[in-house]
């Protein structure tokens, strides 16, 4: 069965440091919730309070409408994958996926039965006498989620479950576990610091930076519609420009650098006055060209990927900024070559001048205030 | 949770230690502080004017320090370069050579200075060889230099131990970057290496020091009327002009003030090189060339060798055959039949004892090491410094606290084998403390709250997952504490009594009484006790490491 988790003003203090002032979130049934920042954003701590391994010192935690705070984590039945994976290394594969199960005091055939359909469900069955020391990083993480899968939890909690493991299995086990997740229909809470991982397995991501929410939506709500400065520059590359947003009669309009004028249908009524404003335009949002209404630059270098090719460019003022661009089949733009660039202004983000907001219409955030 | 950190299980354990703490270290101890200041329930200072203001006494401390650091200085330059020697090169018989130096410092201390006396005392069977071939006597073993010998000769294994363990943790791309910038073979030993294992090789000379300090046998064997500390607390507790515990127990307090200043200087100095390293490429062990090959070999061989040669002398001299006390020529079983008598009232003791205390500090010291690392709290550190207290306190000063706090009501405890054992614990605890302190801190936390998360409580948790997680460096930690408690004296030797006499006492009462053939008999039987373990030591231990 699975639960809706509420975290209502949840407060985290270690002694006289406050890690988590006033943090609320409601996450719902069956979705694959992650909290994403940059280390020391408290992240993990808030994973550990719904765990029950951290103590909570103020606010509450519901599953469903049962309050959790004060409940012993044993009692809280949930499944927690931890980053090293927390194998008992005394024990065979069988014997770990088991556990929970004896500790049960379920009866031996039932037992046996789940514990055979999990390690069949993480393809582990193979392995089932061996003793976790003679398994790859990988084949320990199918056992660590099998291990949580197989109590039949209300809730899986994964801290940073790839951080151990290599590029190439951590791309692997990222659709293993969004899979599984999907198949068990199990609320998830998961937390990385990894925002490509983050987008890949999420139906809804969480940013946080020290200890608080900044924004919670989709993948591509943050991508394309960040909050705030730090979604922008945290989620996906961005490239931060200095502007003014300038009323031409009705119409908003954004004046870049060299006097380029950009019009703006799309900026929220209460932010339609000239004013000092920052650009978050990611580095395909910027198109190339020759000459023309734009902000000058010069070429300084550029790196061909493959499918794209990125350029590093200057301004006239000096600002640096990358760009990408499809590959072309004619002659990369050379070093030194000067060029004016352009916006695509309906994917482009303006903020204020602090940061704090974005000014756009558009901007989804099921982040709850106080 | 903090309300609910209060409550648990494992908060009733931490008062439980520190109540067994209170009663059995703590106690003891303030009536030994108590005594030496009391006469007669009135507060005086006449033991401490009278230990201070007496030279002999002032010369006995002056004789114990220079004798302790004169063995320490020898230990470490034995021991360190054997080290050295057995990570860097390829050393035949190397699987051999390291039983034997385990074996060595394993052994009882005194039986080491007893062989020694046989060998080059007066009347030792090298004494007249050399006599024979220079035509005088060679200089006497007896006195500072023969005890600093026999010291040196007993401790340096603990040294090459423990530096060995430091070398292991040295990556080999250090030593092949020294040779990149030019600093090879002996300069790379002393501008390299050296440093490396200063570390290690300070906490070596301070374990050295301590045993050197409260070493008790050697002194009273070897030492013909050098007079050191130990063997004063000894006498003045049994003086023969009937018994000062008062003073004795003055004595201790001294001793246990200019312990623990040695100990914090060390704590100071090691604070100063502290550092971690983690070898990933461990270094591999070569072959040397030419002469160096040969005298490393020679090095290692005489060394050990010396270390080793009283033991075999021992074991050899119980099958000769004896007349009243002396040995005459010809071999026979006759020294083990006169022993058989009080053979088996001795064994028994010595596992009965030996188990109990065993038992005893593998349990304290798995709960306190879990209470240390993963419940900080202000009771558990407590508990933590509390269990450090024995390292600093010499074996007959816990002895004297001991027979002080428990010979009289409410608690009377001496003569029974329980108070032995309780002694046993103490002296040993500190170490299977910071051994099991050290495999605790290697298992993630994870490991148990994966167990909690999947419904256990907390102590199936530390059951089911920690417990067996530590298992094998406790149980090789446990076979070593094994082999020190049944070759303890200092402590037993004040506390025991016809009923509780163990091996090592047994001999120790047959060498007082000058019967040489029973009293090698009876090593003999102690020493392949220790051998015993050892071997299933390493068997058990699967990387054959020991620590102390």
């Amino acid at each position: 069965m699975s639960v809706n988790i509420k975290v209502k003003n949840a407060v985290k203090k270690y002694g006289d440091n406050t890690v988590i002032p006033d943090l609320s979130v409601d996450i719902r049934e069956g979705e694959f919730f992650t909290l994403l920042g940059p280390s020391g954003c408290g992240k993990t701590t808030l994973l550990r309070m719904i765990a029950g391994f951290n103590s909570i010192e103020g606010g509450d935690i519901y599953f469903n409408d049962k309050r959790i705070n004060d409940l012993d984590p044993a009692k809280r039945n949930i499944g927690m994958v931890f980053q090293n994976y927390a194998i008992f290394p005394h024990l065979s594969v069988r014997d770990n996926v088991a556990f929970g199960l004896k500790q049960r005091k379920l009866d031996k055939a039932t037992i046996r039965e789940q514990t055979d359909k999990f390690m069949k469900l993480m393809h582990i069955d193979e392995f089932a006498d061996r003793m976790p020391e003679r398994l790859s990083g990988g084949q320990q993480q199918r056992v660590a989620l099998a291990r949580a899968l197989v109590i039949q939890p209300d809730v899986l909690l994964m801290d940073e479950p790839l951080s151990n493991l290599d590029a190439k299995l951590r791309v692997e086990m990222r659709a293993v576990i969004k899979e599984i997740q999907h198949t068990v229909g199990i609320t998830t809470v998961y937390v990385t610091h990894d925002q490509e991982e983050a987008m890949a397995v999420s139906d809804r991501i969480a940013v946080m930076n020290l200890g608080e929410i900044q924004q919670i939506g989709s993948p591509k709500t943050l991508y394309q519609r960040p909050a705030n400065l730090f979604v922008s520059s945290f989620i996906g590359r961005t490239n931060i420009l200095q502007g003014k947003l300038e009323m031409n009669g009705e119409t908003p309009e954004l004046v870049l650098e060299g006097g380029y004028r950009v019009p703006m249908e799309n900026v929220q009524e209460k932010y339609r006055y000239d004013a000092p404003v920052q650009v978050s335009v990611r580095p395909e949002e910027f198109v190339i060209s020759p000459d023309g209404e734009g902000v000058r630059a010069v070429i300084d270098d550029s790196v061909f990927l493959g499918l794209n090719t990125h350029y590093f460019v200057t301004t006239a003022e000096g600002v640096k900024a990358e760009i990408v661009q499809e590959s072309l089949i004619d002659s990369i733009l050379p070093a030194g070559m000067a060029v004016t660039l352009q916006v695509k202004r309906e994917k482009i983000n303006v903020l204020t001048e602090d940061g704090s907001d974005n000014i756009l219409t558009g901007v989804l955030n099921d982040k709850q205030e106080g | 949770m903090k309300k609910a950190k209060k409550r648990d299980v494992w908060s009733l354990v931490s008062l439980l230690i520190l109540a067994t703490y209170a009663l059995f270290l703590i106690y003891p101890l303030v009536k030994l502080l108590l005594a030496s200041f009391m006469k007669d329930g009135q507060f005086t200072t006449q033991y401490f004017v009278k230990f201070f203001s007496n030279p002999y006494y002032g010369k006995t401390l002056g004789n114990s320090f220079k004798l302790s650091i004169a063995s320490t200085i020898v230990s470490l330059v034995l021991g360190t370069p054997l080290a050295y020697f057995f990570n860097m090169y390829k050393i035949k018989g190397r699987t051999l050579l390291q039983i034997i130096i385990i074996l060595c410092c394993m052994s009882a201390p005194f039986i080491g200075a007893y062989a020694w006396v046989q060998l080059r005392g007066n009347n030792g069977v090298i004494t007249r060889f050399i006599a024979q071939i220079i035509g005088h006597k060679p200089p006497s073993i007896y006195g500072f230099r023969g005890i600093v010998i026999v010291l040196s000769l007993q401790l340096f294994p603990l040294v090459y131990m423990l530096v060995s363990g430091a070398l292991k943790n040295v990556d080999n791309s250090l030593l092949e970057a020294s040779e990149n910038m030019g600093i090879t073979g002996v300069s790379r030993f002393f501008k390299v290496v050296i440093p490396l294992c200063m570390p290690t090789i300070l906490a070596a000379a301070l374990l050295v020091f301590m045993r050197a300090f409260a070493d008790y046998g050697t002194p009273l064997l070897i030492g013909q009327g050098y007079q050191t500390f130990p063997v004063i607390i000894y006498n003045e507790y049994f003086g023969e002009t009937g018994t000062d515990h008062n003073f004795a127990a003055a004595v201790a307090v001294v001793a246990i003030i200019i312990t623990a200043v040695i100990f914090l200087i060390q704590k100071w100095a090691s604070n100063r090189f502290e550092f971690h390293m983690n070898a990933l490429h461990p270094i591999e062990q070569k072959k040397a060339k030419g002469l160096t090959n040969v005298l490393i070999h020679l090095y290692s061989y005489v060394i050990i060798g010396l270390a080793f040669m009283p033991q075999v002398y021992v074991m050899y001299c119980s099958f000769r055959k004896t007349s009243g006390k002396i040995f005459v020529p010809g071999y026979g079983l006759g020294s083990y039949q006169k022993v058989a008598r009080d053979l088996p009232l001795a064994i028994r003791n010595t596992f009965v004892i030996g188990i109990l205390a065993l038992a005893a500090v593998v349990l304290l010291a798995i709960l306190i090491a879990y209470l240390v690392v993963r419940r900080k709290s202000r009771l558990n550190d407590t508990i933590d410094t509390a269990s450090m207290i024995p390292y600093i306190i010499p074996g007959s000063v816990v002895g004297i606290a001991l027979v002080i706090g428990f010979n009289q009501k409410p608690l009377v405890l001496t003569g029974t084998m329980f108070i032995m054992v309780v002694a046993l614990c103490i002296r040993r605890i500190p170490y299977t403390i910071r051994s099991s302190v050290a495999i605790l801190q290697q298992i993630p936390i994870t490991v148990e709250e994966a167990a909690i998360s999947l419904g256990c409580s907390k102590m199936q948790a530390f059951f089911k997952a920690t417990v067996p997680m530590m298992r094998s460096g406790v149980l090789s930690g446990a076979i070593l504490s094994w082999v020190t408690i049944i070759t303890e004296l200092a402590t037993g030797v004040i506390l025991f009594n016809r009923n509780t006499v163990t091996l090592t006492l047994a001999i120790y009462t047959q060498v007082t009484r000058g019967s040489d053939g029973p009293a090698a008999a009876l090593a003999t039987v102690l020493n392949l006790l220790t051998i015993t373990s050892l071997l299933i030591f390493m068997k058990v231990s699967k990387n054959k490491e020991i620590t102390f």
